[in-house]
């Protein structure tokens, strides 16, 4: 998978998606009776800019708030704090009758494809659901041509239409995920690990309808995952994040290319190369230590913890994000010097 | 990489037009039900008994609330038609079980389906909505749950008055409690399914999506349950009865008939054990249908 995202999103028009300090904190009960409750900081103030067919790759560590973020960026999960703008609105806290209308733009993919999918349904009731639910005029025989129609266009016999998830190869579940995401033709998608569940072709195959349909319909897409070749493969732009905390947000090119933070740096040269000398001569950076509680993070930076190159203003300053480029943002005190 | 008229253009070549039929978790779990003979020879039993009770006055020369004077508590007697015997009060023994096995089933289908409606609605909304208001409804649960069953029906009788529409109402206002339970529990374990939240970010409403994605997922445990209400409510028919506090005379139920031959046991065994057979027959077929459905609806989604 050397082939990278043909796809150009376009960067001179308005973000659709604008994401300004988000937080989700989750009140977890204390111990004892009456001890208060403890914050558990999932997501800790992220911000980002998502144009129209652009991939953001969102990558870190299980447990970091990946996919914490896609849902509160889609309003499953309330936001403890900050704005999530689409298309200019502010719809954090949004009432039932406000989110309604804007739900058929906004969709997501789960990792799981088989939990994803109503095992009491057939998959063109799966399909139709999001139809059935916004555009309740049409009649039995459009929606069925239009199930039949997106079953097609990802992949799928359409005379499969009458059987149930459980017949369906863990693929092919994906691809009906995928078919119920895109049926309302919406314009951002919120991917949640929608190939780690997959074997390598298969996972291929995904990607590449994904990049497809991307370009078909102009879509916006939100790459959660952890596998950071596929990433590289699909994704315009990269975030890493680091317990609820983003530590670098930069171009795909210059973050394989010049990773700034020492995070990102030991993600790259974890990922093996297929050439085995290069592969045995090249730098590694090992960190040692296991990801902190999300309970009681450190204080300054997150990171310093497990950073080979921490120093006394790490723990005291937590650090901002800085530009170092135009299309490169980092969280580190010392990155010009590391 | 295939571009898109290839593709579809393959896809039609390769399948028959007409649409393929799927295998629902339902056929699956029907096909290994009707795989096991103990269950389907209950299912069998179970349908004559009820197709008697149903056809009982076409099956007898004798009302059921009709003394014959001649044939005063007589054993069984196939010449005067009296297959059963007769009672103390000279009414056939047959006919008055067939009407038993009328009350009895019919008390047992409607208080499960009433416990049925009220349990499975009730716990799929707590389960569902979680938090407080899950707190406040099985709160609400515990306490009906500690009102002592008999003293509720005794209440309830002093009350209003011996009728059969209370029995239905005071067992099934009983019984929901615990289909409450079950469903409350298995739908937490449902709501944060993938595909619950795949509806939520759909935007479907949550009226919709416990009708449409809870409960048809919640039916299988409630199926077995229910099977196993159904004889346990005909059993505390029979103990209310038995009691004196079922069914009014002349009407009957297995539950009167069963105490009435207990008390001539010595006498005339033939009033206790044929109302007794009926009803322990009845009973094996229900605990059979229910440990068929319980192993065909194996909860493990395949």
């Amino acid at each position: 998978m050397t082939a990278i995202n043909p796809n150009t999103p376009k960067k001179d028009s308005s973000p659709i998606l604008s994401v300004r300090d988000l937080k989700v904190h989750f009140a977890i009960p204390g111990k004892g009776l009456f001890a208060p409750d403890r914050q558990l900081k999932a997501v800790d103030g992220v911000n980002f800019d998502l144009y129209p067919g652009e991939t953001l790759g969102v990558v870190g560590e299980s447990g970091c708030g990946k996919s914490t973020l896609g849902r509160a960026i889609l309003q499953l999960i309330a936001p403890t704090e900050g704005k999530v703008a689409w298309l200019g609105k502010d719809i954090v806290g949004a009432p039932h009758r406000e989110m309604q209308p804007l739900r058929r733009d906004l969709q997501i993919i789960f990792q799981d494809p088989l939990a994803s999918l109503n095992p009491r349904m057939t998959i063109g009731e799966i399909i139709a659901e999001p139809l059935v639910t916004h555009k309740p005029e049409l009649g039995k025989e459009e929606i069925k041509a239009r199930v039949k129609r997106m079953m097609a266009r990802v992949g799928l016999l359409p005379q499969m239409i009458n059987r149930y998830p459980h017949e369906f190869s863990g693929g092919q579940c994906q691809r009906i995920g995928i078919a119920r995401a895109m049926i309302l033709e919406p314009k951002l998608i919120v991917c949640d690990e929608p190939v780690s569940a997959l074997d390598v072709s298969i996972q291929a195959q995904i990607v590449n309808l994904l990049q497809e349909l991307q370009r078909e319909f102009d879509l916006s897409l939100i790459f959660i995952s952890h596998d950071l070749s596929i990433v590289r493969h699909i994704c315009h732009r990269i975030m890493v994040l680091y317990l609820g905390n983003v530590m670098e947000l930069a171009d795909r090119d210059s973050i394989y290319a010049a990773p700034k933070h020492p995070y990102t740096k030991a993600l790259i040269s974890a990922v093996p190369i297929p050439d085995p000398e290069i592969e045995r001569n090249k730098e590694r950076i090992v960190l040692t230590g296991d990801l902190p509680s999300p309970l009681s993070p450190p204080s300054g930076c997150v990171f310093r913890t497990r950073c080979p190159f921490a120093k006394d203003q790490c723990a005291r300053e937590t650090p901002k994000l800085e530009h170092v480029s135009s299309n490169q943002e980092v969280a580190c005190h010392f990155h010009e010097s590391i | 990489m295939m571009n898109k008229s290839e593709k579809t253009a393959m896809l039609e070549a390769a399948g028959a037009p007409d649409e393929i039929e799927g295998r629902s978790l339902w056929r699956d779990a029907r096909i290994r039900l009707f795989r096991n003979k103990a269950a389907v020879g209950s299912m069998i039993v179970l349908g004559i008994i009820t197709l008697l009770a149903i056809f009982a006055p076409l099956l007898s020369p004798y009302e059921y609330d009709q003394i014959d004077w001649g044939y005063i508590q007589e054993g069984p007697n196939w010449e005067n038609g009296h297959i059963f015997g007769t009672d103390g009060n000279g009414r056939d023994l047959f006919i008055r079980v067939l009407y038993g096995a009328r009350v009895s089933l019919a008390v047992g289908l409607l208080a499960t389906a009433v416990s049925l409606a009220i349990g499975v609605t009730y716990g799929a909304v707590a389960g569902y909505f979680g938090g407080r208001i899950d707190n406040i409804m099985m709160r609400f649960v515990d306490i009906l749950y500690s009102l002592p069953f008999m003293f509720f029906v005794i209440m309830l009788m002093v009350v209003f008055g011996r009728n059969i529409f209370l029995i239905f109402v005071a067992l099934g206002a009983v019984e929901w409690l615990t289909m409450a339970r079950i469903v409350r529990g298995q739908t937490l374990s449902l709501r944060r399914r993938e595909f619950i939240e795949a509806a939520h970010a759909t935007g479907v409403s949550n009226f919709k999506i416990i009708f449409r994605h809870i409960i048809p997922n919640v039916l299988g445990p409630v199926i077995v349950y229910m099977t196993l209400t159904i004889p346990q409510v005909i059993l505390t028919e029979s103990f209310l009865s038995f009691l004196g506090l079922g069914v009014q005379e002349p009407l009957t139920s297995w539950g009167v008939l069963i105490s009435e031959g207990a008390k001539v046991i010595e006498a005339s065994t033939w009033m206790l054990i044929y109302p007794a057979v009926f009803l322990a027959l009845t009973l094996f077929c229900f605990n059979f249908i229910g440990d068929g459905l319980r192993d065909a609806l194996d909860p493990k989604d395949r």
